[in-house]
């Protein structure tokens, strides 16, 4: 395995799997993952519909705190869509759809997002990843685990029929969050008058759990009458207005310009250089948002080949790991518990603007003696790995000498995995 | 043997586990400082109702709680205002003269956002810094030589806030995990990533924190299944702190302030959380709460009239509590704005009349004597905000 194609598999990828050879060309294996479609071998596969249902049912028959079928089935289906990034043949592809799930987070510790989160991924996130970002944005908007974590769900227009009625109003927090963490972001300069706007061409936009099947319902009767300005453009009433405004958004210059400087964060360094950045920016703006195209532009940039330069969250680790282990199912930690353990609980980021990608965030000194106890604690899973064929297998060229000597000098095989998991070049990406 | 020299190596700690985090620095004072953040922007008014205030009802009449001497009434503060009726350890503080709220507080930030928002309020300017005030007061405590602020930090939790990073040194105490690694094969790891500038430091500091933390604690209990709860870490912030050789800054964390939608159940939540937290904070400080002044404080506070869906939205003032045994509590202050026509800021949030910075600025001169230079390194920009007189007991 030469330097590039280490980098392809740990960078771009989610770090090289036991068993599989590295790629002969990094450059056209990373290209033609955007060209693949795929389909996490989940079954049933998640689905709005059975989430919402699920969310009823625990609604009507109030199970005690920890026993909702809403926990179990986030508990099968996040544990499935781990499975997958452990075994997929498109990690590069699989770390995208981790990215835009991440930029467009949603939480469960708001509780109703528990049974809908792997919809969520399914059909709003990974069937956009190497499309435009503007059906990417209407797609999560429209999706029912966005509109009940960020609470527009009963956000009422206060001059349409129901607001009128007394009771109900606006509710601003999907707008704002939309404008600064999904879009445009605070450098585009808008305003309080903005955001209230924006809130109320987005009322309405709601979800019917009585349905059947249960799903997205656009609720006339709650949406603010009128057309409403927002940063000098009218936008007509109506959920075509809604559209119409996210559409503006994801085609703005701000929103290309954050979103250029958000993927070169993750794949090139925490400070990326500006000219990476204006790279990224420009495929944007010039393809209208196609993200397929952005993603081969990273792959294009010189600057995204030093290795090193970022550090693993440990969600990366965590994976990167048990790729590399290529551990029996029956024998893998348990994904869930271990990734609460090392502060990063799967789809439960503390707040709307997601996990942060800076090593900053996640190189606190128990953060990273956590680490070390549970690359411990995983090498003793592993009795029978050869831990040299498996240091060459994770990072090739790049395993540094003071790491191999240490491993060879380790009094026991747990103990050289150990050092190697422990290495800052595997800490690394 | 827990010495000097070790405590001052270990010195800032920080975890975040589920919804709360502390962090603690080691700082050459015998008085201790406990800074509180409350992620998501408390609603001042829901903490401290401002009841006296005659266009309070028709802006909150839904969220109000009863008034003070009815059952589950509000906690009265002297006739104008009342604690949340679950803030009952806090009321027994401000009984004792231990509490002090300040309203109608605010940065100088006013855009609304948590996350600029709170990383302004951490940076302690109107823009985002890469060191966080604390870290900066610590460093600027006099007699703080340059090589022992150098050495001057112990962390609980996973991370480090923004508030606590900086020059000063961060080490760490989390709950203990079940994993026993050989000390040998730390030491190994240690030497291994010792080049890298970010890995290297941090578990350096993580095991010179783990070894000091945990002579401390060592006659602890297991907390258990509560052991991340914010009470559990309080409690182990307070005996951290109490400790002769032990630290004396702390940062704690709560999150689940952002009360956009039925505020009054999720509010009753974790105002429960953080009284039972300050309380267990006071009794594991012992006779070191008679030096202690505990700082808590939020991004922004929210709007003043009720949103569409019984909650608020984000806002402008809240309310900022002092307290601790050194706090000349016993009173509300505020320059009230006012609720009525044309008071509010932005014709929505209760109005800023009072610079958060001149809050802490006054805690940082009059608990640990920094001075006039000092504080305006540690609020850079901050030259047209003067402290507050009288925070701290004479």
């Amino acid at each position: 395995m030469d330097r590039s194609s280490a980098q392809a598999l740990i960078r771009f990828g989610l770090g090289p799997r036991g068993g599989e050879p590295a790629p002969a060309d990094p450059t056209a294996w990373l290209l033609a993952q955007l060209h693949a479609s795929d389909r996490p071998a989940i079954a049933p596969f998640p689905s709005t519909a059975r989430g919402l249902t699920t969310l009823r049912a625990d609604r009507e028959n109030k199970p005690p705190p920890g026993k909702s079928a809403s926990r179990a089935l986030f508990r099968s289906e996040a544990q499935a869509e781990l499975a997958h990034a452990l075994t997929t043949r498109a990690p590069f592809r699989e770390r995208l759809v981790w990215f835009w799930t991440n930029h467009f987070t949603v939480s469960v510790r708001a509780g109703a997002v528990a049974p809908l989160a792997a919809a969520f991924v399914e059909e709003a996130i990974r069937p956009h990843v190497t499309g435009r970002f503007q059906d990417m944005l209407l797609a999560v908007m429209h999706h029912p685990a966005m509109l009940l974590y960020l609470n527009n769900a009963g956000s009422v227009g206060p001059d349409s029929p129901a607001g009128k009625r007394g009771h109900r109003g606006l509710n601003e927090n999907l707008a704002r969050e939309c404008m600064e963490l999904h879009t445009l972001s605070p450098a585009a300069g808008y305003t309080q008058a903005d955001v209230t706007a924006f809130a109320a061409v987005l009322t309405g936009w709601s979800i019917d759990l009585r349905a059947d099947p249960p799903g997205f319902r656009f609720r006339p009767f709650a949406h603010e009458p009128g057309s409403q300005i927002v940063m000098g453009r009218h936008f007509p009433p109506g959920e075509a207005g809604g559209i119409e405004a996210l559409e503006f958004l994801a085609n703005h210059p701000a929103t290309h310009r954050f979103l250029a400087a958000k993927l070169a964060c993750h794949f090139v360094a925490d400070s990326p250089p500006p000219d990476a950045v204006r790279r990224i920016e420009a495929v944007l703006r010039e393809t209208r948002g196609d993200l397929g195209a952005a993603s081969a532009a990273l792959v294009h940039l010189d600057a995204a080949w030093p290795p090193g330069t970022k550090l693993r969250t440990p969600q990366d680790l965590v994976v990167a790991t048990l790729r590399l282990l290529d551990l029996p199912e029956d024998h893998r930690p348990n994904l869930l518990g271990t990734l609460g353990g090392l502060g990063q609980p799967f789809f439960a980021a503390p707040q709307p603007n997601g996990w942060p990608d800076h090593a900053a965030d996640w190189a606190g000194p128990e953060a990273m003696l956590r680490r070390i106890d549970w690359a411990y604690a995983v090498s003793g899973r592993a009795p029978q790995t050869d831990p040299h064929a498996m240091a060459d297998a994770a990072l090739g060229p790049l395993l540094r000498p003071a790491t191999a000597m240490a491993m060879h000098r380790a009094g026991s095989r747990r103990e050289a995995l150990a050092l190697l998991f422990a290495s800052p070049e595997f800490q690394r990406r | 043997m827990l010495t000097r020299r070790s405590a001052l190596l270990g010195l800032t700690t920080a975890v975040t586990l589920g919804r709360v985090s502390l962090a603690v620095a080691a700082a050459a004072t015998e008085q201790r400082l406990v800074v509180v953040l409350l992620r998501g922007a408390l609603d001042g008014m829901a903490a401290v109702v401002p009841y006296g205030d005659p266009a309070l009802g028709e802006l909150r009449g839904a969220l109000l709680p009863p008034a003070a001497g009815q059952p589950n009434g509000l906690l009265d503060l002297g006739g104008f205002y009342g604690l949340h009726p679950e803030l009952t350890g806090l009321h027994a503080m401000y009984r004792a003269n231990e509490l002090l709220p300040v309203h109608a507080v605010a940065g100088p930030y006013r855009v609304r956002s948590h996350f600029e928002g709170q990383d302004y309020l951490e940076s302690g300017t109107d823009h985002r810094l890469t060191s966080g005030w604390l870290n900066r007061a610590v460093q600027a405590l006099p007699g703080t030589t340059a090589a022992r602020a150098k050495d001057a930090a112990l962390s609980i939790g996973v991370e480090v806030p923004l508030l606590l990073r900086g020059a000063a040194r961060v080490g760490s105490w989390a709950p203990p995990g079940r994993v026993t690694v050989p000390p040998a094969l730390y030491t190994q790891i240690a030497k291994l990533t010792r080049t890298d500038p970010v890995i290297g430091p941090a578990v350096r500091e993580g095991l010179q924190g783990r070894g000091f933390s945990s002579a401390i604690m060592a006659g602890d209990a297991d907390p258990g299944r509560d052991r991340y709860a914010f009470p559990a870490l309080a409690k182990a912030a307070g005996e951290l702190l109490h400790a002769a050789d032990g630290p004396r800054v702390a940062a704690l964390e709560l999150v689940g302030w952002d009360t956009h939608v039925a505020q009054t159940p999720r509010l009753t939540y974790v105002l429960r959380q953080l009284d039972a937290g300050l309380v267990a904070l006071k009794a594991a400080l012992g006779p070191a709460w008679q030096r202690t002044a505990v700082m808590v404080m939020t991004e922004f506070g929210r709007t003043a009239r009720i949103n569409g869906t019984m909650g608020t939205d984000h806002g402008t003032a809240s309310v900022a509590l002092v307290l601790g045994g050194a706090v000349a509590g016993g009173r509300v202050l505020a320059d009230w704005p006012g609720l009525g026509a044309g008071k509010l800021f932005e014709d929505r949030d209760l109005a800023p009349t009072t610079d958060l910075r001149a809050v802490v600025k006054g805690v940082l001169a009059q608990h640990l004597g920094l001075a006039e230079a000092s504080l305006r390194q540690v609020f850079p920009g901050s030259g047209g905000v003067t402290g507050i007189p009288g925070l701290i007991r004479a």
